[in-house]
């Protein structure tokens, strides 16, 4: 049960049932979809760009208690952060999931490593990190994201 | 060890599960230190002791290439092969051997029928009617075959229950529909279509029918002359045996109108560059050297459960849906996906607003195994407008308790997700 509760802590089923900047925005910059086919996890991701300043984040639509969570996390970390420092993030995310190293989260940053404990759990690293490739994807122009 | 092969008074044998558990090494683990439950037997089933080492003894003592060579081991393997085949013909009560092609599975056994008979009789215009509750396999085929051949696809609607809608029927098999492919049992849902009159309403109008029977062969009896259905599927990993094995069943005279599926060695009488006269039946179907031990492995699985019996394995099936249904009704935040009067062992549900995955997870660390998702089976999802759905589906290992651990499981969820 201790994996388990890793997994789940308290914090993170708040995001789920209370998720920051669930909302989708009037005048977005960029928009993207993502939509993660094996367990049908799917959410729109809006950014309002200006000066390369990631000004306003909302997410939308519907999946797990992890990608919900991670969407909510990462939107509320990015939020006033530019590109640079946002696709920043996403590397340090990537690799506190491969090898558990959090070293590189300072500040209101690192309450995104609440979601370590998905590292413990294989089958589900997609769910964290379907919401961050949206977020690349938006970034890039493209506007469809799956994960394979 | 009791083993089900080693029992002498076989035609009393009734199924306890307790006992048929011990023939299949795999419940010898404990995952994530629990015992292990296994509930996705819709995806995949678990082998017993007889077929491993069936297969075994088929690699230490047999194995070479069937019906090419003279020598010991060819002959061996030529005539264990041939025997499950004969094994597979008597388990469906099919008329002769040449009706019983070896496939890699229910997939490619559509596919080939696709693309041999579909791809032959259909034109512009013409229909294929498939049903709502269709697997991605009895889907997607027809899809580029109506692609390439300017035909259309039609859809057998279905109600809240998870039932087809036959009051459509009559209108949707036209004097342009060509061919009928349905599901028997639906791997998303549980639902046991009504498949005698489906085939009997199609044949008064002259229609073949293709039988998806990959959910049902494993579970209820099954008898292709009674059914008088033109095509049945069914996999070997589905079933107590190999993956990579799998059956099409085919009427004869429509095999003989085929043309090949692949082409190849053992498919062939003759070749020169000018001409190459086909083999005869079943061997047109089967290009390169097929899955030997997969096919004897297979025919090992049909013996271990015909020994039990399908009508005994039928009902007592049929006992643990309904015991786990009204366990689960009982969890008052379970809401159960799939609710037809005829329901083979597969029980779709959804807990509270938990998402399936996250249900999956939890009962994984209890050491239960649920699938979790669309199981290929979208269109049913979004008839009922969800992502996905958690499933439990039983085989002949499973008992009461393990319905039980699973109910305790979903107290877990709730406390978690409280
Ligand atoms: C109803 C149904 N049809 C077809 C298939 C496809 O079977 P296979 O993957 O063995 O080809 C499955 C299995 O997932 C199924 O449940």
């Amino acid at each position: 049960m201790e994996k388990l509760s890793e997994l789940y802590q308290e914090i993170i089923l708040d995001h789920n049932k209370n998720p920051k900047n669930f909302k989708r925005l009037e005048h977005p910059t960029h928009t993207a979809e993502g939509y993660n086919p094996l367990c049908g996890d799917h959410y729109i991701l809006d950014l309002y760009v200006e000066n390369g300043k990631i000004i306003d984040i909302g997410f939308s639509g519907k999946g797990c208690a992890i990608s919900k969570s991670s969407a909510s996390l990462m939107t509320s970390c990015i939020k006033g952060d530019s590109i640079e420092e946002a696709k920043n993030l996403f590397e340090q995310f990537r690799l506190m999931l491969k090898e558990e190293n959090i070293s590189g989260f300072i500040g209101k940053k690192a309450k995104i490593t609440v979601l370590r404990g998905v590292k413990a759990f294989p089958t589900r690293i997609k769910c964290a990190t379907l919401i961050w490739h949206t977020l690349k994807s938006a970034l890039e122009g493209n506007t469809k994201t799956t994960t394979e | 060890m009791q083993q089900l092969e080693n029992r002498d008074n076989e035609s009393e044998y009734s199924l306890t599960p307790h006992v048929i558990r011990n023939d299949f090494p795999v419940f010898r683990q404990r995952i994530h230190g629990k015992p292990f439950i296994y509930l996705d037997n819709a995806a995949s089933t678990q082998n017993p002791t007889s077929v491993i080492e069936r297969v075994k003894k088929y690699y230490e003592e047999e194995h070479s290439n069937v019906h090419r060579g003279v020598h010991t081991l060819s002959q061996r393997a030529t005539e264990s092969f041939e025997k499950s085949r004969e094994v597979v013909r008597s388990f469906l009560n099919a008329k002769s051997t040449k009706e019983i092609i070896f496939v890699r599975g229910t997939t490619e056994a559509i596919n080939l029928v696709a693309k041999t008979y579909g791809k032959q009789i259909l034109s512009a215009g013409d229909e294929i009617l498939i049903s709502g509750l269709e697997h991605h396999s009895n889907i997607v085929p027809w899809q580029i075959l109506c692609n390439e051949t300017g035909a259309r696809l039609k859809v057998i609607p279905i109600n809240k229950k998870g039932e087809l809608i036959l009051d459509e029927l009559p209108k949707l098999l036209t004097n342009r529909t060509r061919l009928l492919a349905v599901v028997h049992i639906s791997n998303a849902l549980g639902t046991i279509n009504p498949i005698e009159y489906l085939i009997k309403e199609a044949h008064k109008k002259g229609i073949p029918v293709l039988v998806d029977g990959a959910q049902s062969a494993p579970h209820i009896p099954i008898d292709v002359q009674k059914l008088d259905c033109d095509f049945f599927a069914f996999s070997g990993h589905k079933l107590y045996g190999p993956t990579g094995i799998g059956i099409l069943y085919a009427k004869e005279h429509l095999l003989e109108s085929m043309p090949p599926f692949q082409g190849g060695g053992d498919m062939i009488k003759s070749v020169t560059f000018e001409k190459t006269i086909y083999n005869d039946l079943p061997f047109k179907f089967e290009a390169g050297t097929p899955n030997v031990s997969g096919a004897i492995g297979l025919a090992e699985a049909i013996n271990y459960i015909t020994r039990i019996g399908m009508d005994t394995i039928a009902v007592f099936e049929k006992t643990l849906v309904h015991y786990a249904t009204k366990r689960l009704l009982e969890c008052n935040d379970v809401r159960i996906i799939g609710e037809s009067k005829e329901k083979g062992g597969v029980i779709s549900f959804l807990v509270g607003d938990v998402h399936p995955h996250d249900i999956g997870t939890i009962l994984d660390e209890e050491g239960i195994a649920v699938r979790t998702g669309h199981h290929c089976a979208q269109p049913v999802m979004q008839f009922f407008g969800i992502p996905a759905t958690a499933r439990v589906s039983f085989g002949i290992y499973n008992t009461k308790e393990d319905v039980d651990h699973l109910i305790e499981g979903l107290k877990k969820i709730k406390k978690v997700f409280n």
